[in-house]
């Protein structure tokens, strides 16, 4: 579409059942009651000249432009801070109110710079536009005291404070405290001196609080926040609805282009999982998608110590086809296998694993979930029968207790974190939700601006499954158990069983203290508070799944939700919050080894014959390889030949050492990426990728929520990644014909019941849905399980303690757990390619001061990790935030390779890696370790061309 | 460790994760059959498997003549 602003409507819109009818400038209206006169108005098509008002931010009342006059009311009255009333008569422009706007627009204007002509927001700036509704055409105000000449602050690398050309209007400290949550911007000093400041003065943006989520820059009206890409390219001439391709959230956005060139991302209002917000990352760390070290054109190699050649498409398929029809003659079809990636398109997973099934002729295929939510799947599966969240995020908005357990959403997943966040403060007089944190950092949802959690539990790592197992012993014990919703909707057997065994002294607070580390009158105080607190929900992240009970705790959490009845309606559920941005379509769309689209084992067959049919092969009844059994097997010379879209398994999975072997045992293995990542030094055949700017498609997000991928420019490389394995299909003699994504998605929806009313078309009159979308369902399911559980009835599953079998002892006394910041998103291979690095450049090691003064360690220095399977070095930084005991890092950066140090104990149901609890010993160290510098000139050799080295 | 004992390793966790199943063993096999490619079946249906506890043994009996 041709570049419009988004529409605003000037204050937030009412959710009153109520609606009022009201005349404007003659023309009747009927709005919901509560809301403003201006949005009557500008629902109406009644442009309300307006400055500090947005429909993004509750009304203010402060610029004296939007004054209406109104029958029956003295004096001219504020629009955007009036409410509608029943028969109300509103003129929206009369002379009298026609002499007060022109005269409070020439104040401002007297104190604004009049370089529009070279100003960025030249076109795009509300002051222009409003000066122009006003009709002010001279100033007759001398210029003797002004703002203008004021320095600007540049020092944040994506926007820009100009304060020369601020109105102060206060935009941008409303955006930071009631969108995003931060209250990092404040009006400094009063009357004339009057200034907006992030932090202290002397810090500047960029030293101060602010988490540069753009809610501020979007919600300025003027140039004073301003994009450096608007800057340095101009306004944009066009936009385009896509979806983003970092966690999890899912936020839609307005792809904002002039040509082929991306000007800025700016977050879709209309977004029903981010309403108009946004993170650093979606917002800002884009610049990776044209950076240098992207990978243009195929390259190929006879071996892995071998510099690359160049090829072009037809070569590199060509090749790459005959090498995994060689290995299969060679070795058996079983020796082949594939890895879908979360990062890709759901039409483009569903390829990869089609592929896998009915081209390579197994079902070794796997996805980036199998390290993440793989336990999800199982657990809520068992438990409920569906594999997947029960909410929308819209839900929490009626949640009166939110327990946040192995989750961080903050530094995860930043935009829902200022939806839970806004519910947590007090609202309009409505008090904020309570709030639980199980956590063995002290993350910062605990304490932060105007919240702070009712308890916080600081469990020792791995002890998850105690926790909740003695949360439930208090709920049961002491008759707070939801017996109505459980007779109704639960099996009763299973729930007797299971109530015995969470009744037994053994799992009381007291008993498990001990092994917890969590203090039994904060446990039973957090388990009362959540079972009689009104609607609890429950978010988890990866804190939660990523243990060798991992698959337990999921099921030990939907037990509590289902015991206290927090289930089937809105405010309530289990919320799995997904890393990456399509884990949830990742998963749906058959990536586990053994599951077809729609969670059907392989070996039904029935479901089985659908796709036969359909697809016009025989499959194999049997499940194939996880992604760490086909290292396995690879190491043990039975699995061959990998084709990988878009995951880094050698800096993602654990135990490098053990990944890089299985790699360098295989004789083919194929990197479909957009850069040379860690995996691709052990690549034979590297496929260029593209990114999610560059296709159609469509995206799940952890909501559940399907939504369009839509193409803003050209694939750099010639060809989407849809396309590149269609062709590898074609070249392996399979008749694929898809000319657009929108018929793989209609092929989805043919064999996948859950999918069966999604379409393309479908989706882009509806903007998003919700799966299920099926004839039950048309529009979609925002809240799961409201009449029953996808399985009948609620499955109770007990959920013992197994202590994990990765333990503490002399040589290695400490716990590491690891995860992932704001400003890095997973291997990194996307924001180390963007100025977020200005933010973390480097991952550190989190240890108690404790710790670290047993150990002689202070903060910055060198210091060596060191595991049973392998040690890595970084720098300290010494924070109470991490118990004594515990120690915490990031795996974002190459250069440290943490988990090198991480183990292969896993999930004992799934497989999941055991990344949050490694046994480790931290010492003084000098620098990188011979493991770091191997690798690293392993990585360097690796890159060489026949022309020159190529970035990593 | 090697790729035998890791499987060991995995079997009598999801024994011991299954103990509370009405038939512990059964509830294991069918885990195994479920989740595991037939390779690794076969590996831990091989005679002289040392490291298996009672549970994850008669699980793995169960399933050596599907293997």
């Amino acid at each position: 579409m041709t570049y419009q602003p988004q529409a605003d409507f000037g204050t937030p819109v009412s959710n009153a059942d109520e609606m009022v009818t009201l005349l404007i400038d003659g023309r009747e209206v009927t709005v919901a009651a509560g809301s403003s006169v201006m949005r009557a108005a500008a629902e109406q098509g009644t442009a309300i000249p307006k400055l500090c008002a947005t429909d993004m931010l509750e009304s203010f009342g402060s610029c004296r432009l939007c004054l209406v006059e109104i029958d029956g009311v003295n004096g001219t009255p504020a629009s955007c801070t009036t409410p509608v009333a029943p028969g109300m008569i509103v003129h929206t422009q009369t002379p009298r109110l026609q002499k007060l706007r022109k005269g409070v627009m020439e104040l401002y204007i007297s104190d604004h710079p009049l370089d529009c002509l070279t100003c960025a927001a030249n076109g795009d700036c509300e002051l222009q536009d409003q000066a122009g509704a006003v009709g002010l055409r001279d100033v007759r105000y001398a210029a003797d005291a002004t703002h203008l000449g004021q320095a600007k602050d540049l020092s944040n690398p994506y926007f820009d404070f100009d304060p020369a050309k601020c109105i102060a209007c206060s935009r941008c400290v409303r955006a930071c405290d009631e969108v995003q949550g931060t209250l990092a911007l404040t009006m400094a000093h009063r009357g004339f001196a009057s200034k907006i400041s992030a932090g202290l003065a002397s810090e500047g943006f960029l030293g101060s609080e602010c988490v540069s989520c753009g809610a501020c820059v979007q919600a300025c009206p003027t140039a004073t926040l301003i994009e450096k890409s608007v800057v340095e390219i101009g306004t944009p001439d066009r936009a385009i609805v896509t979806t983003c391709a970092y966690c999890g959230v899912g936020c839609t956005f307005r792809a904002e282009m002039r040509g082929e060139q991306l000007v800025r991302m700016v977050p879709w209002k209309e977004g029903k999982a981010n309403h108009g917000h946004s993170c650093v990352k979606g917002r800002f760390a884009w610049g990776y998608a044209q950076h240098r070290d992207r990978v243009l054109k195929p390259m190929i190699r006879a071996s892995i110590d071998q510099p690359w050649r160049e090829v072009d498409w037809d070569e590199a398929i060509t090749y790459a086809a005959s090498e995994l029809q060689r290995i299969s003659a060679q070795y058996g079809r079983h020796a082949l296998g594939g890895i879908t990636s979360s990062r890709c398109t759901n039409e483009e997973t569903f390829l990869v694993q089609k592929l896998v099934r009915a081209g390579f002729g197994n079902n070794n295929v796997d996805t980036c979930a199998r390290v993440c939510h793989s336990p999800t799947g199982y657990g809520l599966k068992t438990t409920f029968g569906t594999s997947a969240g029960t909410q929308d995020f819209d839900s929490v908005d009626d949640s009166d207790v939110i327990l946040v357990i192995g989750a961080n959403p903050t530094d995860a997943h930043p935009v829902f974190a200022s939806r839970m966040k806004r519910r947590l403060r007090p609202q309009n007089g409505r008090p904020g939700a309570r709030l639980i944190v199980i956590d063995p950092r002290r993350i910062d949802l605990v304490r932060s601006p105007h919240i702070a959690a009712d308890y916080h539990l600081p469990l020792r790592p791995g002890t998850n499954v105690a926790v909740l197992t003695a949360m439930a012993h208090v709920i049961v014990t002491e008759g707070l158990v939801d017996q109505a919703f459980i007779a109704e909707r639960c099996d009763a057997d299973e729930y007797r069983d299971w109530a015995d065994f969470v009744s037994l002294p053994r799992n009381s607070p007291e008993a498990l203290e001990p092994v917890t580390n969590v203090a039994a009158a904060d446990l039973r105080g957090a388990a009362r508070l959540f079972a009689t607190g009104g609607n609890g929900a429950i978010y988890y992240g990866l804190g939660v799944t990523e243990h060798s009970q991992g698959s337990s705790t999921v099921m030990a959490i939907a037990n509590l939700a289902m015991a206290t009845g927090n289930i089937g309606r809105r405010g309530v559920g289990v919320n799995p919050l997904r890393g990456q941005n399509n884990v949830q379509g990742a998963c749906d769309m058959g990536s586990f080894p053994h599951e077809l689209p729609g969670y059907r084992h392989i070996s039904d067959d029935q479901v089985r014959g659908l796709f036969e049919r359909d697809w016009g092969v025989t499959l194999d009844p049997e499940p194939g390889l996880r992604i760490p059994n086909m290292l396995d097997a690879a190491t043990d010379g039975s699995f061959k030949a990998i084709y990988i879209q878009g995951e880094d398994l050698l800096q993602s999975d654990p135990n490098s050492r053990h990944v890089a072997a299985g790699l360098a045992a295989m004789e083919c293995v194929i990197v479909h990426d957009i850069f040379l990542n860690e995996t691709a030094n052990y690549a034979h055949i590297f496929l260029p990728g593209s990114t999610f700017l560059e296709k159609d498609g469509t995206f799940t997000n952890a909501e559940r929520r399907i939504q369009l991928v839509r193409k803003v420019m050209s694939p750099l490389t010639g060809l989407a990644d849809w396309q590149v394995t269609q062709r590898l299909a074609q070249a392996m003699g399979l008749d694929w014909d898809y000319s657009h994504p929108s018929e793989i998605m209609d092929e989805i929806a043919r064999l996948t019941p859950s999918f069966a009313g999604v379409s393309h078309a479908h989706l882009d009159v509806a903007g998003s849905l919700q799966w299920p979308v099926n004839a039950a369902a048309p529009e979609g399911t925002p809240i799961m399980h409201e009449q029953g559980f996808g399985r009948g009835k609620g499955k109770f599953v007990v959920t013992d303690y197994v202590p994990t079998d990765e333990k503490t002892g002399p040589r290695f006394p400490l716990l590491l757990t690891t995860g992932r910041i704001l400003s890095q998103y997973n291997v990194g291979s996307q924001t180390r390619r963007t100025l977020n690095e200005v933010w973390h450049d480097e991952d550190v090691l989190e240890i108690h001061p404790v710790d670290a003064e047993d150990r002689g360690l202070k903060m910055g220095d060198w210091v060596k990790l060191a595991s049973r399977v392998g040690e890595t070095s970084l720098r300290a930084y010494v924070t109470d935030r991490v118990a004594p005991g515990v120690v915490y890092t990031t795996f974002h950066h190459p250069e440290t390779q943490a988990n090198v140090v991480t183990t292969e104990f896993s999930d004992w149901a799934t497989n999941c890696p055991e990344y949050k609890v490694t046994a480790v010993q931290v010492s003084p160290s000098n620098g990188p370790t011979d493991w770091q510098r191997a690798h690293d000139a392993w990585a360097t050799q690796s890159r060489r061309t026949r022309y020159g080295d190529l970035p990593g | 460790m090697t790729h035998l004992e890791k499987l060991v390793m995995m079997a009598n966790q999801i024994a011991q994760n299954l103990a509370h199943e009405p038939d512990p063993a059964a509830a294991a096999a069918e885990h195994i059959r479920l989740f595991w490619d037939p390779r690794m079946r076969a590996m831990i249906c091989a005679e002289e498997v040392a490291g298996l506890m009672p549970t994850a043994k008669a699980a793995v009996a169960l399933i050596r003549p599907m293997a």
